[in-house]
Order: C-alpha cells, then structure tokens, then sequence
C-alpha cells in the first residue's frame, strides 16, 4: 500500500513538472504571437454570460456532451486538455461532442486565450464564459461544484454527471462509455 | 429514510468522482460546516513565528483566508484582503492567511516566495504556510481564495461562513455584494449570518 501510494505520488510529482514545463513554454510562445495579429483575427470566440451559456448544458438531442470548465492559467487544466482533443478525436463520430468552456480574464482573451488555442490547435469547440455573479451560476452548473477548477459535466438529453477535479484519458473515456451505453 | 438514501447516494458519488480524482484529495463533501468548530492550528509565518488562533486572546473571531501567490484569482484579490484586515481586525475580526499548496508542485507559493510577497504588498496579516498540507483538508477548502469566518465562543472558533470574499472578482469598484463584510459586520451587532455560503470560481488546491 505503501509502495503505492509512493508510486502514484511519484507520478504526480512527475507529471506536474512536466505540466509547468508545458505551461512555460505555452507563455512564451503567446507572447512570440501577441503580435500577429492577422491570425489571431481568424479565431472567433463566442464569450457569453451564463444565460446564454446555460443553452450548452441543456441540448435534448440525444448527443453526449463533455463540457470541460478550464482556463489556460489552471495548470490541472491546460496538462488535461490534451484527453478531451483525443477524445474529440476519437468519439465525434459516435455522437460525442467536447466544448471546451474558458474562464479566462476577458481582458487576457486576446494577449493569452487566442494565442493558447492557435499555438494549441484546439480542434475542440472553445467558448468563454464571463459572469461575475459567480454565486448564482456556479449552483446551477451543479451543486456539487465547489467553484475549483478543472471541473467537467458529461450529459446526454436529461442524464448528467459532474466532475470536480482532473481526468486521465482512460478515466474520461470510461465515463464517456458510460453515457454511450 | 428517503434523506438517509440521499446521504448515500451523495457518499457513493463521492467515492466514485474520489477514484477517479488524481490531484485532489479533498471532495465534496469532507470538512467543516456551517456550526463546525474549527480546530487550533500552529503554522509558520513569514516572520518565521508559528502562529495559532488561540494567540489572539482579545479577538472575537477569525477571517481565515486559504490563499496563494500563484492563482490569479487569489491574486487579485489581495488589496481587498489587506482592506478587510484594516477594517475588521481593530474591530476582533483579522485576517489569518493560509498558503495550502504543495510548493513541489507550486514553487511560486514557497516561503520565500511568500515572505517575498507579503513584503512586496505590505501583508498587514499572518501569511501562513500549511507546510504539512494537513490544515485545509480539515477546513474542507477545495481552492484558492476560500474564505472560512470563525467566531470565537465558549464551545471554540465557531464556522460562520464559508465561500468567496464578494461578488465581482474583476472589478473591486463594481462589487455589489460583500460577502464576507455583511457576515462580520452581522456578528459584530450579534445577528444571524444571512447568507452563509457562496460559490466562486478559484484555483484547485495543488496537492
């Protein structure tokens, strides 16, 4: 038991230097495209408060939805966003479809966000949510959400499921499964 | 009995989310609640001293802060903390802040970087460092900054209020909402907290 959870923290030690590497780097490379402007200009991003966000989490069409609540300052976040890609990846043609909801500063959306999801290649729908009441819309997201993120909703027309912390990609893919079904 | 399925179902939820939760140890669910009493804690400060509640002899209660230099959230909240401690802690309600991250994993939130930053701001409150990580889990505190108001009764440091310090993370000019100054000031003239818990948006806990 010991070994194991000396294992596992290993690993995360690990793999949290790893994610601080990544994040540096993605810093840098912002910074490099602050000023490209031309391109940045191509990403549109849809930024809503929470009653016109509240439609992604109430579609009855029978799809399966990943709501994933990330943004690129949330360390957690940026090292697992890679396994809701490769789910995308691997599940839009069963039905699955991935948004990727940033909680960015607005003020950051240009100089931080858009580089992030250039560099990044998100294939993935992202959109920005900015409410500061956050009191009122964080309950009706769940009520299990503290308000830390990452923080994940899977739902399929009524069923849902709330998610408050990472996922590894054999953890999400199960869950996934699990609506699939 | 349909409360106690409740219960567990919200136990099972609870164990299931947990196995598949690598970072965070603490879930919803764990730590204290409105009533609790909150238990004495001996962290170090950026002086170096270690500090606990059952230092402030003359105080009346706490307004125990969980935050961090790393999270922007936290960050920007840190004038408005130094104004809550001015305002309140002549009044027997200063700020007590808790660093709860592993600084493995967040260098950025080490001592130095600490004492560093309560210098550079002029932290007028304890800045403490929860070096075991042994002191949030038992607030229950899931992210940075998580406040937890405690008032001093014969039965210990009681839990007033759990949750965000105002309504607008982004705009101190904008607030409309000050949480944690209705919950003193409601304690101060020996009312009922009115609103006792809030949510907001934070950075997790780095374990």
């Amino acid at each position: 038991m010991k070994l194991k959870l000396l294992i596992i923290a290993i690993l995360i030690i690990t793999s949290c230097k790893h994610e601080n590497k990544t994040v540096d780097k993605s810093v840098v490379i912002a910074k490099k495209e602050i000023s490209d402007d031309v391109s940045l200009n191509d990403i549109e991003l849809e930024v809503y408060d929470y009653n016109g966000f509240k439609k992604f989490l109430n579609r009855k069409d029978d799809k399966i939805y990943v709501i994933n609540f990330w943004a690129t300052w949330c360390a957690p976040c940026v090292k697992e966003l890679p396994y809701f890609e490769k789910l995308r990846g691997q599940y839009s043609d069963k039905n699955v479809e991935v948004i990727l909801v940033s909680l960015d500063f607005p003020h950051l959306y240009e100089s931080k966000l858009k580089p992030f999801i250039k560099e990044r290649k998100l294939k993935s729908k992202v959109i920005a949510l900015d409410d500061v009441d956050m009191d009122t819309w964080i309950p009706k997201v769940s009520k299990d959400w503290s308000g830390a993120i990452p923080a994940t909703i899977i739902y399929r027309n009524d069923n849902n499921k709330f998610f408050e912390g990472s996922f590894t990609y054999e953890a999400l893919e199960t869950e996934v499964k699990h609506f699939l079904n | 009995m349909k409360k106690a399925v409740q219960i567990m179902s919200v136990v099972c939820a609870v164990f299931f989310i947990s196995a598949f939760t690598v970072y965070e140890t603490t879930t919803i669910g764990d730590g204290y609640k409105i009533g609790d009493v909150a238990e004495d804690f001996s962290l170090k400060n950026v002086d170096d001293n270690m500090v606990s509640l059952s230092d402030y002899k003359d105080a009346k209660g706490f307004i125990v802060t969980f935050t961090c230099n790393t999270c922007p959230y936290a960050v920007m909240y840190e004038d408005r903390l130094i104004a809550l401690n001015k305002k309140y802690a002549s009044k027997g309600y200063p700020v007590i802040a808790i660093m709860p991250n592993n600084t493995d994993v967040k260098p950025g939130d080490s001592m130095e970087a600490m004492k560093t930053r309560a210098k550079n701001k002029g932290f007028t409150f304890p800045y403490l460092i929860d070096a075991g990580q042994k002191v949030y889990p038992k607030y229950g505190a899931t992210k940075t900054p998580h406040v937890f108001l405690l008032q001093k009764t014969d039965r210990g440091n009681v839990v007033k209020y759990i949750g965000a310090i105002d309504d607008n993370y982004k705009d101190a000019s904008a607030v409309k909402t000050r949480y944690v100054e209705n919950a003193v000031d409601a304690l101060l003239e020996g009312k009922d907290v009115k609103q006792t818990e809030t949510k907001a948006i934070g950075c997790s806990i780095k374990v």
